[in-house]
């Protein structure tokens, strides 16, 4: 599904150069939940900017579901990620003019679905997170709570084969951070396929494959087959 | 993305700031309005000054004689014999003999220029009268005393009673009145209400001046070139050079005011023009005040998947709104505050159609320029960078 090999980053500053990715290459399965770990300044979030197709390796080859990515232009991979990303971010990211359903609705606005079907669509993915009875509130208007799973909704809505997940628990308190994470293992209990982002550890321990990444390069991965 | 959703989002993140939004089109709302003011009181304006010249006989000729140190000079009879000869191309000829006159009744009296003319005057200057006759060719060979007199005289020294068969003293010689003008400009002092037309023949005894001024009609509008041709003629072989006479046509006379008119509606469309421009120019800076406020967003939108052109579509159709909206109250407003200024000015108000076209078509085109350099600048965000923007 997920394909890196021999990628780097390297932002050159002048004279110095700072190599955010030294060299990483990392398969992800279909139906995999990969958590990468790091601190912050490992180039985690760097690796999350290209798997997300955010941003393009300086060099090497990214893979994703069977198409190659790393050499694409913005337009292309504009398509990539309303097509095969869905993506949660630890800030939501919910459009603050727009209620819930029209948030959930915007990626599959992008995609060109027509409106009454698109309307269908983002309804079940909110039933699926059980927040439909909020469909024409605001986000402000929700807990933190809610509204991570408002943007769980619009990851999931497009139906796309990866989920990335950027910290997704990093702004909500122990509880609800904990619902998040459960939910996001019934979803992986589904058959999705998810990369998870964090810091921290104890959340990276419930997760069936840890990736950990320090200075740009991957120091350890392994695997929990039990509960896989 | 569609169009139609373009539209829908544009309009509600213009609702969202309704007071900016306001603030912005009001840029385009007062310079639409003020070009599509000033074009159609300028046409306005323009088409009654034409009418009412052409109410005064657009085939009229005006013929000055300056003379050549008096020795030699053209007479009425000559003049005449000139129109018997070229029935084609020139109807009448009247002198216009103008003569400072205080014309007195009673204790009442008004200082004007009497006007000597003959028989054909009437028909030359296209009036007509609402009482009694006018003069006749036996009042032009018998040196009458009788006069013909407009409403304004009407008014000040009869008191609007019927002047007919009344007396009349002009400069101390009685006269009567045997005809009254049809009234055209409000019995004002301005204009041919104030009229006192005489024989020439007896305005030369009172003013022992010579004729100088000669009223002439063409025979039809279409001759009026070749009437000016056989006057310049006729005239250059009384006197041998030009200097000597003028002649004056009424097409002349329009057209060089709608030359004088024209040059100032361009100059206050230019103004205005201005003003439209300070409108869009306010676009552009909300519009780039919008893109940064709305970074985040931006970065949103592309991480879920929209193009640079998506973004770049949904910045210009708001600009493009903004601006048609403000556009659309500023012909509203246009057209009535035009309509509202023609009626205090007291014209006959022409709407200018042009003006409107024109004056959307440049606040769209001010959406699309002014909303263009913003809402690339939006397009070419970088999302990863709009994502972390706070």
């Amino acid at each position: 599904m997920i394909r890196l090999t021999d990628i780097y980053k390297i932002y050159s500053d002048g004279d110095s150069e700072i190599r955010a990715l030294d060299g990483i290459s990392l398969h992800v399965e279909k139906g995999e939940f990969v958590a990468i770990v790091g601190s912050s300044g490992s180039g985690k979030s760097t690796c999350m900017n290209i798997i997300g197709c955010l941003d393009v390796p300086t060099s090497g080859t990214y893979q994703l579901d069977g198409i190659d990515v790393s050499t694409m232009h913005e337009k292309e991979l504009a398509h990539v990620r309303n097509q095969r990303l869905g993506f949660v971010f630890q800030q939501y990211n919910l459009i603050p003019k727009l209620n819930v359903i029209e948030n959930v609705e915007l990626p599959l606005l992008y995609r060109g679905v027509p409106s009454a079907e698109r309307r269908k669509m983002a309804l079940e993915a909110l039933d699926r997170v059980g927040i439909a009875d909020r469909a024409k509130k605001l986000p402000t208007q929700l807990s933190g709570g809610q509204q991570q799973r408002v943007s769980i909704a619009r990851a999931l809505a497009g139906q796309p084969p990866v989920i990335l997940a950027d910290e997704p628990t990093g702004a909500l308190d122990s509880k609800t951070g904990r619902e998040v994470l459960e939910f996001m293992k019934q979803l992986h209990r589904e058959g999705n396929t998810i990369v998870l982002i964090t810091h921290d550890n104890s959340i990276a321990e419930e997760i069936p494959r840890v990736v950990r990444i320090h200075d740009g390069i991957i120091t350890s991965d392994t695997r929990k087959e039990a509960e896989a | 993305m569609n169009l139609q959703q373009s539209f829908r989002l544009a309009l509600k993140s213009l609702g969202a700031s309704k007071l900016r939004s306001f603030l912005t089109m009001l840029g385009i709302i007062i310079g639409v309005a003020a070009v599509i003011i000033i074009v159609s009181l300028m046409s306005s304006l323009t088409n009654y000054v034409i009418s009412t010249f052409e109410d005064m006989g657009a085939n009229l000729i005006t013929v000055s004689i300056s003379g050549r140190g008096g020795n030699r000079s053209v007479s009425p009879e000559e003049m005449q014999e000139l129109a018997l000869d070229n029935p084609d191309i020139i109807g009448y000829i009247s002198p216009s003999l103008s003569v400072p006159a205080t014309a007195k009744v009673g204790n009442t009296n008004v200082t004007l220029q009497a006007t000597g003319v003959n028989e054909y005057y009437d028909e030359i200057k296209q009036q007509t009268l609402q009482a009694g006759r006018s003069l006749f060719f036996t009042d032009i060979n018998e040196r009458s005393k009788n006069c013909v007199i407009g409403t304004y005289l009407v008014k000040e020294l009869f008191d609007g009673q019927n002047p007919l068969e009344q007396t009349l003293s002009v400069n101390g010689v009685a006269f009567t009145v045997v005809g009254v003008l049809e009234e055209t400009a409000n019995s004002s002092s301005f204009g041919s209400d104030n009229a006192l037309l005489i024989p020439y023949t007896t305005a030369k005894q009172i003013g022992r001046g010579n004729i100088s001024t000669y009223s002439v009609s063409a025979a039809t509008k279409d001759t009026i070139d070749a009437a000016n041709d056989l006057l310049e003629r006729f005239l250059l072989g009384k006197f041998d050079s030009d200097d000597y006479f003028t002649l004056i046509d009424q097409a002349a006379i329009i057209e060089e005011l709608n030359k004088l008119i024209g040059m100032m509606t361009t100059m206050l469309v230019g103004i205005a023009a201005v003003s439209l421009l300070v409108g869009g120019i306010g676009v552009m800076n909300i519009m780039l005040v919008s893109v940064t406020e709305r970074t985040r967003e931006i970065g949103i939108r592309k991480s879920l998947g929209a193009t640079p052109w998506d973004i770049l579509g949904q910045f210009l159709v708001e600009a493009c709104v903004t601006s048609g909206i403000g556009g659309i109250i500023g012909i509203g407003l246009g057209i009535g505050g035009a309509s509202i200024a023609a009626n205090l000015i007291g014209i006959p108000f022409t709407l200018s159609v042009p003006s409107i076209l024109v004056a959307f078509s440049v606040s769209a085109a001010i959406g699309i320029g002014f909303g263009y350099f913003p809402a690339r600048k939006a397009s070419r965000l970088n999302p990863i960078d709009a994502l972390r923007y706070e």
